[in-house]
């Protein structure tokens, strides 16, 4: 892995600050760089205090529903007599997202000081980071940032002298998509087979061990630092549309654009700007087609509306899609969407854990039409009843990975229809690089 | 027991009132309501994962999986809703996509529960126009056959062994479409609670190696019984196809089995199916037995009793009622009975239910109705007794143990050996040939009923006993098992209270029986 590429001056860098910078990674360059302050500041206060600086900031959960963080730890019901548990999802499964790859690339001592502040907020003693099994270097930069930490009595039995208790385990996971999804995080970490539990119980109640339990994103963790040190009204300021989305958000943007990369800007950016601008927009001689703004599972975006976006929570679902993980795919012109839309729900049927009937049988499904269509076979039904399928798929199973796959093939078929046609009618539709499957 | 808080709700348009804590379908059962479902049970904990029961409960965004939803005051719930019926149809068209539809050749047609909702509310044909997943079929182990290609992955059996049986022998192997039911790596289903899987299976993916291939569903006639092979008392549905026992599957008491029975008990069926039977009363003329009318059978035995010493060596298959009307044989007399014994095998998942050691039905009963339980059968037999030989094989007993006896009246389904010298021989019913009831080793008292035709002129023993003592001049003939149950509850009293119609086909204790204090006996492993 590479070098990021120079800040954009549209930028606002403040969990990317760091990003390239290799001194970074180490403690005594992480604490020159102001590291670990808010940890401090964070042991001397109350954690009921906490909590209320994290919901007056407004932050919300980072790794895809958006929920509100503060609301979330002030779920954890101080003084039950049960151990409470701090998970941080960092299996970023999701295909286009690869922001906490890189916040624990460079900046691994964010997560640790992150991770000490929510579980000293939510009264656990422990907190997990499990990491996806692909990601060996992140993973060896937290391994050593944990070990440094626990050298310095940063964490462990006397947290930086407060008399707390703050365990950070690592835990490496074994590669499936769906251990992203909170409750089949539990279950891997607990070491049985990744299959999402059915809730209610919610985590907050029963998760981890049976134990409250709460789960964040490691973007949404390490924003807890920043806001300590800030303020919740520096934080609440950095928002230029809809004042419900606050702070700074991370982009990991890839496909067919002309500067791939992580970025991050402020909630409510425009996304026109984003893509052209910021991201250098298309490669020389192509236009724009479609836009995945979230990560796979959300709504394909046309072009259109990707234009007229705003980049927050809102502005997304008002341009037809969702936030997500911000995980931007850009498609141009060159691509077909049958291909691309065939390859998304492979990935699905493949990654499904196969509990539910609806998933199990609906993503192959969705596949063998998806595959039959792109391959000239298809036929104009195949369409009814490929929206018919995502119909059953959506809103029925355990977990949303079955809404998952049956969102990319429904939003493309309804606004891309008429490629689905041509390569039904043998109008075959030619794509640069459709073989590429 | 503590006060329960009972929540009330509408179901279908139908007032329900169940304790807090009832999941949505156990609470529209109650009200006669079932919400098709695949991977709940009741005696397994809950997955949630067929998305067969999904129920439209009014207020609610999604849909409400039945089986893990709990009640709530004032819920208004529709089972039969456009749109829950639309989602069940999709679940339905889904599982079938890659079903072989093998029904012709498959052991669960008939009794198939993706046949019976299919037929109920499913699509008539499939839109599904690609191959289907083909794997081969795999043996288990024991008495399992497991077909993946009819599989549709509710996890009931991996769940049983799991929570119920303790033997983690199964799990879901593979992901997504690919995913299938797998063995761990040298685990077999030899757990001697494995075959329950079967039952658990709602479709015909695991299958008995016993039946295989032995009958259609729809053949089968269908009879309430008693398991008779150990002293549990498993309450059992006896099978059979042209009179013959072809299988025995539970039959749910929460008070006994839970849902379950052992593999031992209900492979051990074949010997109710003997043909080497006695079938005509016979009596000794010339120094050998000859076939003989009842009347002229019976009265022979009646004058051979009336009056002597009598010692009855009794089985402990037999029933309440013949266990007692011998008692009344013995006058003055001694009864004894022996048991065979093999190793004791709980289900640990349920609590007080195991293959037991004692091999019998009916054990509990003869002691309590004064049989002496001996190793050595005949010890008690004094010189000149009149020996009766109540349904016993006198398996290992020597032809000249019986020579102390003055005369040997054989009162069984088969001719022992041993007893070849007997100068009367009754022909009786075997226990899946009358009606009856048993006790089991917590005092229970249970009925089983007649689930084949003896051969023959072989009668009923009660039937026969009370001919027999009718003959003595003792009492009146007896014209039903009932008759002679409500006889030995009013004269004997540890039975007291009790008669069939009490007794239903649940069974009671007996008066005296201790209570074992179990109330809720639902295999529940997880938490």
């Amino acid at each position: 892995m590479g070098y990021p590429h120079y800040p954009h001056e549209r930028e606002s860098t403040v969990l990317s600050r760091y990003f390239g910078d290799a001194e970074a990674r180490t403690l005594a360059g992480w604490k020159k760089r102001g590291g670990y302050k808010a940890l401090d500041k964070a042991l001397g206060m109350a954690p009921a205090d906490i909590v209320n600086v994290i919901k007056d900031s407004g932050l919300r959960g980072r790794g895809g529903a958006g929920f509100p963080t503060g609301m979330k730890w002030s779920f954890m019901k101080p003084g039950d007599g049960k151990p409470h548990y701090l998970c941080c999802n960092a299996d970023e499964s999701e295909p286009g997202t690869f922001k906490d790859r890189e916040l624990m690339r460079w900046t691994p001592h964010a997560l640790v000081e992150g991770c000490a502040i929510a579980a000293h907020a939510i009264g656990a003693e422990t907190a997990y980071v499990y990491i996806r099994g692909e990601f060996t270097e992140p993973l060896y930069w937290m391994d050593q940032a944990v070990k440094e930490a626990y050298a310095a009595g940063i964490i462990g039995k006397n947290a930086m002298g407060s008399g707390k208790r703050i365990d950070v385990h690592v835990h490496k996971g074994a590669g499936a998509y769906i251990c992203g999804e909170e409750t089949a995080l539990m279950e891997s970490l607990e070491g049985r087979r990744g299959n999402p539990r059915i809730k209610p119980p919610f985590p907050a109640v029963s998760g981890v061990f049976g134990m409250p339990t709460t789960i964040n994103n490691v973007e949404t963790l390490i924003a807890a630092a920043p806001i300590l040190m800030n303020g919740a009204d520096w934080y609440k300021k950095m928002c230029l549309s809809n004042p419900k989305s606050t702070g700074t958000k991370l982009y990991s943007v890839c496909g067919n654009i002309l500067r791939p990369g992580t970025y991050e800007v402020v909630m409510g950016f425009s996304f026109r700007e984003f893509l052209y601008d910021v991201c250098g927009g298309p490669m020389h001689g192509r236009k724009f087609k479609a836009v995945i703004p979230g990560g796979a599972s959300v709504p394909i975006q046309t072009v259109e509306e990707a234009e007229a976006t705003l980049m927050d929570y809102e502005g997304f679902v008002a341009q037809g899609s969702m936030l997500g993980s911000g995980g931007v795919i850009v498609i141009d012109d060159a691509q077909s969407m049958v291909t691309v839309i065939a390859r998304i729900a492979r990935f699905f049927a493949h990654e499904s854990c196969g509990q539910c009937t609806q998933c199990r049988e609906g993503t192959a499904w969705t596949t063998k039409i998806m595959e039959r269509i792109r391959d000239g076979q298809g036929t104009i039904e195949d369409l009814d009843t490929l929206l018919d399928i995502g119909e059953q798929m959506t809103g029925k199973t355990i977990c949303v990975l079955s809404d998952s796959c049956a969102v990319p093939v429904v939003s493309g078929i309804k606004k891309f229809r008429g490629e689905f046609e041509a390569l039904i009618q043998g109008r075959r539709f030619h794509p640069v690089v459709a073989a590429v499957a | 027991m503590a006060e329960q808080k009972m929540v009330s709700l509408t179901i279908e348009g139908r007032s329900v009132s169940v304790p807090e804590g009832t999941t949505l379908l156990e609470a529209a059962k109650t009200v006669g309501i079932l919400i098709p479902h695949y991977c709940y049970h009741p005696g397994l904990p809950v997955a949630g994962v067929c998305r067969m029961c999904l129920v439209e409960v009014e207020k609610a965004p999604k849909l409400a999986p039945s089986c893990a939803t709990t009640v709530a005051e004032g819920q208004v719930v529709h089972v039969h809703s456009e749109k829950s019926l639309d989602a069940r149809k999709g679940v339905l068209e889904m599982l079938l996509i890659n079903h072989p539809l093998d029904c012709p050749i498959c052991d669960q047609s008939g009794e198939c529960e993706l046949q019976d909702y299919t037929f109920q509310e499913g699509r008539e044909d499939s839109r599904y126009r690609e191959p289907k997943r083909f794997n081969p079929a795999e043996d288990f182990g024991g008495d399992v056959i497991y077909v993946p290609n009819r599989c549709i992955l509710c996890t009931r059996c991996v769940r049983f062994m799991d929570d119920v049986a303790h033997d983690p022998a199964l799990n879901v192997s593979e992901r997504g479409d690919r995913a299938l039911i797998g063995k761990f790596e040298g685990k077999d289903l030899t757990h001697p609670w494995a075959a329950n899987v079967v039952d658990l299976c709602p479709v015909g993916a695991l299958l008995s190696k016993d039946f295989l291939n032995k009958a259609r569903a729809w053949e089968l006639d269908r009879t309430a019984s008693i398991c008779p092979n150990c002293t549990q008392g498993c309450n059992v549905i006896m099978e059979t196809r042209e009179n013959q026992v072809v299988r025995m599957r539970p039959r749910p008491n929460e008070n006994v089995n839970a849902f379950f029975m052992c593999d031992w008990g209900r492979l051990n069926y074949r010997w109710m199916n003997e043909k080497n039977r006695a079938e005509r009363p016979m009596v000794r003329r010339n120094n050998a037995l000859a076939v003989a009318s009842w009347e002229a059978a019976i009265s022979a035995a009646a004058r051979a009793l009336s009056g002597k010493s009598v010692f009855v060596a009794a089985s402990p298959m037999l029933s309440n009622e013949s266990l007692y009307l011998l008692t009344q044989l013995m006058q003055s007399g001694y009864g004894a009975f022996r048991v065979t014994e093999g190793e004791e095998a709980p289900l640990p998942g349920v609590k007080d239910l195991a293959l037991r050691r004692e091999r019998a039905a009916n054990v509990y009963g003869a002691e309590t109705l004064g049989f002496k339980k001996t190793k050595d059968l005949l010890a008690d037999l004094r010189q000149g007794d009149v020996l009766v030989i109540a349904g016993e094989n006198l398996a290992g007993i020597d032809a000249s143990a019986l020579t102390r006896a003055s005369e040997v009246i054989v009162i069984s389904s088969v001719l022992p050996e041993a007893a070849s010298n007997a100068s009367v021989v009754l022909p009786i019913a075997n226990f899946s040939e009358e009606e009856g009831t048993v006790t089991n080793l917590r005092g229970r008292v249970q009925r089983f009923t007649q689930a084949r035709q003896a051969p023959g002129d072989t009668r009923p023993s009660w039937l026969v006993l009370g001919d027999l003592l009718g003959a003595m001049g003792k009492q009146a003939s007896f014209f039903l098992p009932s008759e002679v149950f409500a006889r030995l509850a009013s004269s004997t009293k540890a039975f007291e209270g009790l008669s069939y119609d009490s007794l239903g086909f649940k069974g009671l204790p007996l008066a005296t029986a201790r209570d074992t204090g179990r109330k809720t006996p639902i295999a529940m492993g997880a938490a």
